[in-house]
């Protein structure tokens, strides 16, 4: 038998679940962009097993899209990170708050 | 005789899908343990290398789900040319470990009891199935096949797939700009007419555009 829709859903919960305590847990500005990559992707497992179960192609073209958009945000952000270590040694993100006041 | 193939076949088709949800079950403690290893270690090596184990086994849920296009795009892009980008970085800017909170250590309760309720919300699933309509799962499995998601791609959806080239375009001029150093003389463009005589005052004239 093959599991239900809602194993899949109940696992990419979880995954998304992970993800969003790294994103709190983590100091290094890169740990927040894998935990955020760890989220993206339990969403495509959504998008996936929906579409598996109501036998739609949108569901898959919408993970393309997904990872697309993934890819591109990977190149801006670690340009960002790159460009915010040439002016200081840590990419540690309680030291990145020039911004405030 | 023709009885007994059948029988052979049933029981074939019957393991082939006690297999499938093992294997599903299999896959996903891989990707639950990865997952948690990724948000566990401090050095940053570690948890790229754990986020990598976590693409592959998403990769073979996608098989089990019938997507086989998705799982060898999943392997390209995600495990073959982000996280090889991320780990291009970590050696790059030779990120140490990260430091431990010293006198903010209640934040961790605080995170990970967040953490919980989040995951708590997730088991609602369960009992919201339960509530919704019970359709079969239709197995269709030529909605995954990439011939029919090329059809689609070119077709129905060909907007969505010509604004993510103009993301993409967008993300290269972002990262080209982001990672130039201003202190290094910048592009030149000279447009002038070679073909024409110049004499020596014609300099002026010239369009000059930086980049």
């Amino acid at each position: 038998m093959e599991p239900s829709l809602a194993s899949y859903l109940a696992l990419s919960g979880i995954l998304f679940a992970i993800g969003a305590t790294g994103v709190i847990f983590k100091r290094n500005a890169i740990g927040m962009f894998m935990c955020i990559e760890l989220m993206l992707n339990a969403v495509n497992l959504t998008f996936v097993a929906f579409s598996r179960h109501y036998a739609d192609v949108t569901g898959q073209l919408f993970v393309f899209m997904v990872m697309s958009v993934a890819a591109a945000e990977a190149a801006v952000g670690l340009g960002i990170i790159i460009a915010f270590f040439r002016n200081r040694v840590s990419v540690d993100v309680d030291d990145a708050s020039i911004l405030k006041n | 005789m023709f009885v007994k193939t059948y029988h052979f076949l049933l029981l074939t088709s019957h393991l082939i899908k006690m297999a499938t949800t093992a294997l599903f079950f299999v896959f996903a403690g891989l990707a639950i343990a990865c997952a948690l290893s990724t948000v566990y270690h401090r050095n940053p090596l570690y948890s790229a290398v754990s986020l990598i184990g976590v693409f592959i086994s998403l990769s073979c849920i996608y098989v089990t789900l019938a997507a086989p296009f998705i799982a060898a795009v999943q392997i390209l892009i995600y495990a073959g040319a982000i996280m090889v980008l991320v780990i291009f970085v970590i050696m790059l800017l030779n990120l140490d470990e990260d430091k431990p909170y010293r006198k903010l250590n209640y934040l961790y309760a605080l995170g990970g009891f967040l953490g919980i309720v989040l995951l708590a919300q997730t088991f609602f699933i369960f009992v919201a199935v339960k509530k919704a309509p019970q359709t079969p799962v239709n197995t269709d499995e030529t909605v995954g096949k990439t011939l029919n998601i090329g059809a689609n791609m070119y077709t129905e959806y060909l907007l969505p797939v010509e604004i993510v080239g103009v993301l993409l375009l967008m993300a290269i001029i972002g990262g080209v700009i982001l990672v130039r150093r201003l202190s290094q003389p910048e592009l030149t463009l000279i447009v002038n007419n070679e073909l024409d005589r110049r004499n020596e005052g014609d300099e002026k004239d010239d369009y000059r555009i930086a980049l």
